[in-house]
């Protein structure tokens, strides 16, 4: 019987690896493939294997400068500063929502759902405008504030979730032992969160690893671009070069599937310590 | 360095979105240019299509834009009453340019862009099927008759796309616009649609064509012939043996189908800074020498004459062929009102290919549409009631908070540590995030055509939500389109939901072999970015070639053409996005779960709860909380889930699939520039969530108390 039921959840865990996984061949095929068509074969197996779209992509120069590498460099830097920016912003204030009741929080949690409600049609040239007046326009820094708070509300919300669940008794004892509520958090409540953080953390990092709108429309140097607006440039008015695009984006996904891949302890683990790690 | 003219030096900045060769030609020009006007160096910059437009009216009007940028003359209407060009002094070397590439770069008397290249539809054809591309519609439909076969067409092209159609319609002797006005309805419109739906409904071409489609089709020997543009040739398989000829004559009229010229033209940036050397730089750029390094090495069909005489250019097959269809050729109209045309008569013409309307109903509709949205113009009224009201609100609201604090500022110093948590971030978002949004938000109360805004108080609000000029069961109606967001927000939460939690409830056995590996496999959509899943998914639906469609044929199910009917559209929609979004889910209850104490199960498995009893009675409960701020939040990202549903269904058919948000950029940069009513329909969205949230926080304040 339990047998039968091992076998079953494999079976359904293989099916839903199997969808999860198909469209994901279809882009290392094409990436693979030579020509810059879109496969439309249900065969997710390329026919003829070239290196030669990644060659490419990773190749790209821009009068003497290594394109890529600057790219990628501007995209880490950019993502690492949001997700320690985004997350350390979160952690504060996710911690007086969760530890005080004070005049004006029930607005605070508001404000925060609120803002991620308003559609970004319309809000653009707006912040084009506000950035143009702190003088970051075309400066990473620009990026990092905007992508920031674009992150924030969710990591809030996130932690403010983990730190209502952990007892307080522990943090009291800290005050309780002449420590400050600084030193409670810092040495009691974020050790704790550690999966939270992760969590919140990799949102941050997703946030402004994949955007490419706004860093278009604010960057004005293709040395100052991040990777995804220069994955973008493989997509036109008329045709896109799906070999490039493909082979870009799999450059573009693999950072963030290692990260995936070392937090996973972390992002799920966390107060399992013992089990069998997967 | 320190001795040098630094006055006299000046420095170009050019924007573009070329790529491949037409890229690498164009930087040739720039570093050829440079090496002799070291005093006037131009510096190229590559900007991604998708932002281009985005990005030139956020730069340009605050001066931050380029001096110069190429793009298609078809918005120069547009963008001279937007202010974001200036006007270019005609010259001597102005008679250098091909007339037909250069005339329709004035608007109202004046030039403000040098032609580039002029880029138009052309006849592919395979040599190894067709000896000799045929000159008539009648030899063209010979022909696909005889080549007629199971899968198999000798003629193939887009045929729903109004990019193509117009070649025709201009064939049978109609017009866009008629002495200025839309005359889409014209008996000669009609009858190039009855020609196109003779040629469907005989099956001598596809339907539901895509570009994807063609250019598979013609590659593998299935279409002998197809319409298609300069681009195309990028497409074809290396060893297939094609030529480019001219467009048939229509057999009917005996004019030759002409399509439509885009002309990529260089353009002078208003508030250029270095304007006198950007120009010097865009002569040299557009004139014979730049010209012929961009028609060798870029291959473009380019727009100075001297080329042509060039033997590696003229006598190029391809370049050559375009250039000979060029004198049949309509320049697209560069009237703002031309941003209107387009998506309605794209709905008439799949409209009367799906055999929902005939010609003459569905064009008749399309004329309605395309008058109604022109002559929308609404009465600007004065600022003043609104200002006062403003006024007055901010007021009491300054009373009635001043107030409050006052009662509640002892409390609030107590937890003056508080503030300081809380502070950082507050004060950027407050920046940063609502700042933007009151900004936006206020836009609707004007309306914007061509540049100018005019305050129309709640005109916007009025016209969106009264049903006067459009039926509530029309797809486009706002109610039609809210009751869609909200089916299609309900659908795809309570599917991550369900497949997240159940996945987490498989993989938590940490027993359970693989389940490393599973874990990440199943993590994998989460991480790609959702852009390219809506790219795929899309291709994935193809009727005719689509995984899916090809995965049901194994179980004997006819194949579906998904993006016909709402209810298959909408589905391969919400595949999509229960695809990439369950993985969220999954890890949010994964992390709760793994916060369960074991005891509690262990004790009611020592009562002899049974497994469904211990995942009803004391799983799922204590999961709830856990998830509710998650699916709280979900709901608000997919109501406003704007990449998917604009890249997967692209809110077909006929729009009905389209969510709000959509709708609200279809109205900013679709249908010409209405940012007034899109900020409107902005509004409303946010007002809809608001509301949401309100009852939402009701259901977890009752959770709460439970």
């Amino acid at each position: 019987m339990k047998a039968v039921r091992n076998a079953l959840v494999h079976v359904v865990l293989v099916i839903a690896s199997m969808i999860t996984l198909y469209p994901i061949a279809w882009v290392v095929k094409m990436a693979l493939t030579p020509s810059q068509g879109f496969s439309l074969s249900a065969s997710p197996i390329p026919e003829h294997v070239t290196l030669a779209n990644f060659a490419d992509v990773l190749g790209a120069r821009d009068g003497g400068h290594w394109l890529f590498g600057r790219q990628l460099a501007n995209s880490l830097a950019v993502s690492l500063a949001v997700t320690a920016v985004g997350v350390v912003l979160a952690c504060s204030a996710a911690y007086a929502l969760s530890r005080f009741r004070f005049p004006g929080r029930e607005t605070s949690l508001r404000a925060f759902l609120f803002s991620q409600m308003f559609p970004g049609v319309v809000t653009s040239i707006p912040l084009y405008v506000l950035l143009e007046k702190l003088g970051l326009l075309n400066h990473l820094a620009g990026l990092i504030l905007v992508y920031s708070t674009t992150a924030i509300p969710f990591c809030v919300f996130m932690l403010k979730s983990y730190f209502d669940s952990l007892p307080r008794e522990l943090e009291e004892a800290v005050l309780l032992d002449g420590g400050t509520r600084f030193i409670a958090f810092i040495r009691v409540v974020l050790p704790l969160s550690r999966p939270a953080l992760a969590v919140t953390g990799l949102f941050c990092f997703l946030t402004a690893w994949n955007e490419f709108i706004l860093a278009a429309t604010f960057m004005n140097d293709p040395l100052s671009f991040t990777l995804p607006v220069q994955l973008q440039r493989y997509v036109g008015d008329y045709s896109t070069e799906w070999g490039h695009f493909a082979a870009g984006a799999i450059l573009v996904s693999i950072p963030v599937m290692a990260l995936f891949f070392a937090l996973e302890k972390h992002l799920i683990g966390g107060l399992t310590q013992g089990s069998v790690k997967g | 360095m320190l001795f040098a003219p630094a006055i006299l030096a000046a420095h170009v900045v050019l924007w573009h979105a070329y790529r491949g060769e037409e890229e690498r030609a164009l930087e040739h020009v720039v570093k050829t240019w440079n090496q002799t006007h070291p005093d006037e160096t131009v510096d190229a910059v590559a900007v991604p299509y998708d932002a281009y437009s985005q990005k030139l009216s956020a730069a340009i009007p605050r001066g931050n834009g380029p001096d110069l940028f190429i793009a298609a003359h078809e918005r120069i209407g547009d963008w001279r009453a937007s202010g974001l060009i200036q006007q270019v002094p005609e010259s001597a070397d102005d008679d250098g340019y091909l007339p037909e590439t250069f005339t329709p770069l004035h608007d109202g008397g004046k030039l403000f862009a040098l032609p580039l290249a002029f880029k138009s539809l052309a006849l592919f054809y395979r040599r190894d099927q067709l000896a000799q591309p045929p000159d008539t519609t009648d030899e063209l439909i010979a022909f696909a008759r005889q080549k007629r076969g199971a899968g198999k067409y000798g003629f193939a092209y887009e045929t729903a796309d109004f990019f193509y159609h117009a070649a025709w319609l201009h064939g049978f002797g109609g017009k866009i616009f008629d002495d200025g006005i839309p005359r889409l309805d014209s008996p000669e419109a009609i009858r190039s649609v009855e020609f196109v739906l003779a040629l469907d409904r005989e099956h001598l071409v596809p339907g539901d064509a895509t570009h994807v489609l063609i250019a598979q089709l013609f590659n593998e020997g299935n279409a002998a012939m197809t319409i298609a543009g300069p681009w195309f040739t990028g497409e074809i398989a290396p060893g297939v043996d094609f030529g480019v000829a001219r467009l048939p004559i229509v057999s009917e009229t005996g004019k030759r189908a002409a399509p439509l010229l885009s002309i990529e033209s260089v353009f002078l940036a208003a508030r250029a800074a270095s304007s006198q050397a950007a120009l010097r730089f865009a002569h040299f750029l557009t004139g014979a020498d730049g010209a012929r390094i961009r028609a060798i090495e870029g291959r473009q069909t380019v727009a100075a004459r001297a080329v042509w005489d060039d033997p590696r250019v003229k006598d190029d097959p391809i370049l050559g062929a375009f250039y000979r269809q060029l004198p049949d050729t309509i320049a697209t109209p560069s009237v703002p009102a031309m941003a209107l045309i387009w998506e309605p008569v794209q709905n008439a013409l799949r409209k009367v290919l799906r055999g929902a309307a005939t010609p003459a109903a569905a064009l008749h509709d399309a004329q309605a549409r395309i008058m109604a949205s022109i002559h929308l113009l609404p009465t600007p009224v004065s600022p003043l009631p609104y200002a006062i009201a403003l006024g007055v609100f901010c007021l009491v609201a300054l009373i009635y908070l001043s107030r409050r604090a006052a009662s509640r500022l002892g409390q609030a110093r107590k937890q003056r540590a508080a503030y300081a948590y809380l502070a950082p971030a507050a004060i950027s978002m407050a920046i940063l995030v609502f700042v933007p949004f009151a900004v936006g938000a206020s836009m609707s109360l004007y309306h914007h055509q061509a540049g100018r805004f005019t305050f129309i108080g709640l005109q916007n609000f009025i016209s969106i939500l009264s049903l006067r000029e459009i039926p509530i069961t029309d797809p486009l109606s706002f109610y039609f389109t809210l009751g869609v967001t909200i089916l299609w927000t309900v659908a795809n939460v309570t599917l991550h939901v369900i497949l997240g939690v159940s996945l987490a409830l498989l993989l938590r056995n940490p027993l359970l072999k693989l389940r490393g590996v599973y874990r990440v496999l199943l993590i994998i959509p989460w991480a790609v970015p959702n852009y390219i899943t809506a790219l795929i998914w899309k291709g994935m639906f193809h009727r005719q070639f689509g995984a899916i469609n090809g995965l049901l044929s194994l179980f004997g199910i006819a194949p579906v053409s998904w993006f016909s009917h709402f209810a298959t559209s909408f589905a391969a929609n919400l595949a999509t996005n229960v695809w990439l979004g369950f993985p969220f889910m999954m890890v949010v209850t994964l992390g709760a779960l793994s916060r369960i104490p074991k005891e509690l199960e262990e004790a009611a498995a020592l009562d002899g709860a049974s497994a469904w009893e211990r995942l009803r009675h004391i799983i799922l409960p204590l999961l709830r909380p856990a998830l509710l701020p998650s699916v709280i939040l979900g709901a608000v990202w997919t109501f406003n889930m704007f990449n998917i549903v604009f890249l997967v269904s692209g809110g077909e058919p006929d729009g009905a699939t389209d969510i709000l948000v959509s709708q609200a950029y279809r109205w900013a940069f679709v249908r010409g520039s209405r940012y007034g009513y899109a900020a409107a329909y902005a509004v409303l969205i946010f007002l809809v969530l608001v509301i949401w949230s309100a009852l939402a926080r009701r259901l977890s304040d009752k959770e709460a108390e439970a």
